[in-house]
């Protein structure tokens, strides 16, 4: 039953970890609040953005308004969970590495990885899920989807590796900082990559700019497959399978890359 | 004068070091374009090959958002908003205060060279782009209108930094102005025509647009460029482009003397 106890230590410290970020985050309540509006204003944006779209179509790529909206919902649905849970902690991995307090977390008692990635929990971003999840609820409505119990399932199951494929090459451009200190530039390139998520990936016709975000940065995979599940839109079980796969390719292509990258860290001080 | 060119020279030397992070911008910069015009060509795919949206042919709307890239290459303000507002909230104005150096003026020769910096390194990828792109570009109709469209453009750079800098000057009063610069930049991002043409709103919205700043930043010298507006309307433009140049210059002047006086110079 060890691993029963490891999981519990690692439930406990995540614990920790959020009591600290609550703690950190209600020192600022104002600011707190504000970045919401922030993230809630470029949501509004995106949206506004399809509407204008739809004010001269009826279709794109054979997605009608509503469903649009429903994958915009689940683009940005993925994007801010994986914000919640990742993004400060692996813009910040370049800082740790240039100030070598990456010496620190090495000897801590815990898998480096974990820490590094989970450190802060960036609350705001959980209510700005929630904003998504309503957008897509109401969508569906508008749809009127009754989606079975499968669907849900394979819904939030979907989402999840898209979850992990953003970390995963984000996790993996932050790791570039090992090899040169100036990566933050990569890695806020990263938000671009956002951008192509929320878009139906059937508007995109054959040729290298789809393979690459098919096959390479998976972007088109990311929320298009679950939202399509809703929707009813899969024409194969293929379509989920290469985004399952694609997820596990992912986050081995990080997990390797980590490991040879640790191998090269010499540490900044001493 | 001549010393605010060397501040625009010394500029030009600090943003060099800069020079491949600006590369990966322009370059990753075109991601989401290229996923925005896919999404054009396939709306007019569906409506057949003769189709306009709003008075918009695919070649137009393609023209229209490359002129709006390069525009933005020419006069966005990268990181000059962030330093104006670490130099108040850090009391690095301090040491320009003393000197017989203008602060507006001492930025504006700095924002002056980022963008020159800049425009050269993203002018290699938005060419290319543009080149990959080139059967749907349209050329100005005649010399007179790229010679308007120039100085509008040149209008738009003046705008674009007098805003920021007036937001910018929030520093005085708040301590953290991110959520600020995020805000303003939203609706700069909408209304300034970045995310598509003005004109093909609904009317009322369109008009109302008008009356703000935004459109004169990106759309209005794309509009000129690809012969949108003609006659009294493109002079009134103009007009109006100068009008908030110099509104946004009035309220960033009086935003920095109102703040000066509650300046406490923090950090000596």
């Amino acid at each position: 039953m060890t691993w029963l106890a490891t999981l519990r230590r690692y439930a406990g410290l995540y614990g920790a970890l959020w009591r600290n970020s609550v703690t950190r985050e209600l020192q600022f309540k104002l600011n707190f609040i504000l970045w919401i509006v922030v993230e809630l204003l470029w949501f509004a944006l995106q949206l506004a953005f399809m509407s204008v779209l739809y004010s001269h179509t009826e279709s794109i790529g054979g997605w009608s308004k509503w469903e649009v909206v429903l994958l915009v919902g689940c683009a940005n649905f993925v994007q801010q969970l994986f914000t919640a849970l990742f993004l400060v902690n692996l813009t910040d991995l370049s800082e740790h590495i240039r100030t070598g307090r990456l010496d620190f977390m090495l000897l801590l008692p815990v898998n480096t990885r974990f820490l590094i990635s989970l450190r802060k929990v960036d609350l705001g971003s959980y209510v700005n899920a929630a904003a998504a999840l309503a957008v897509m609820v109401w969508a569906g409505s508008r749809l009127q989807l009754s989606p079975s119990f499968g669907q849900f399932v394979g819904f939030g199951a979907l989402c999840l590796v898209g979850l992990m494929i953003h970390y995963s090459l984000m996790f993996l451009l932050s790791s570039i900082a090992f090899w040169t200190v100036r990566a933050q530039g990569i890695v806020w390139g990263y938000y671009n990559l956002f951008n192509i998520a929320r878009l139906p990936e059937s508007a995109f016709p054959a040729g290298a700019f789809r393979v690459v975000f098919t096959f390479l940065l998976p972007m088109l995979l990311v929320a298009n497959v679950p939202a399509k599940v809703m929707v009813q839109k899969l024409s194969s079980p293929g379509e989920w399978l290469l985004l399952v796969f694609m997820g596990v390719a992912c986050y081995a292509a990080s997990e390797l890359f980590w490991r040879i990258s640790l191998r090269h860290y010499t540490s900044a001080s001493s | 004068m001549g010393k605010y060119f060397h501040v625009f020279k010394i500029g030009i030397q600090n943003t060099l070091v800069y020079r491949v992070n600006f590369l990966f911008r322009a370059l990753f910069g075109l991601i989401p374009l290229a996923g925005t015009l896919f999404v054009w060509r396939a709306i007019f795919a569906d409506k057949g090959p003769d189709a306009q949206v709003g008075e918009y042919t695919l070649r137009a709307m393609v023209s229209y958002y490359l002129l709006v890239t390069f525009i933005d290459a020419l006069t966005a303000v990268a990181e000059d908003d962030w330093q104006i507002a670490s130099d108040i909230k850090d009391g690095l104005i301090s040491q320009l205060l003393l000197k017989p150096v203008d602060y507006l003026t001492y930025r504006l020769s700095l924002y002056f060279s980022g963008r020159t910096t800049y425009t050269t390194v993203a002018l290699i990828p938005v060419s290319l782009f543009a080149y990959y792109l080139r059967d749907y570009l349209v050329a100005p109709a005649d010399v007179s209108t790229l010679g308007l469209f120039v100085v509008s453009v040149i209008l738009a750079a003046f705008l674009q930094f007098f805003i920021a800098y007036a937001v910018a000057m929030l520093a005085f009063w708040v301590l953290d102005i991110s959520t600020f610069i995020f805000i303003q930049f939203a609706f700069e991002y909408i209304a300034s025509g970045h995310l598509f043409p003005l004109d093909i709103l609904p009317p009322p919205l369109a008009l109302a647009l008008k009356f703000t700043p935004y459109p004169y930043l990106s759309f209005f010298p794309a509009a000129i460029y690809l012969g949108r507006v003609s006659g009294t309307e493109l002079w009134q433009g103009l007009a109006l482009q100068v009008f908030w140049v110099v509104a946004c210059y009035g309220l960033a002047r009086l935003l920095w003397a109102r703040g000066v006086r509650r300046y406490s110079a923090v950090g000596g």
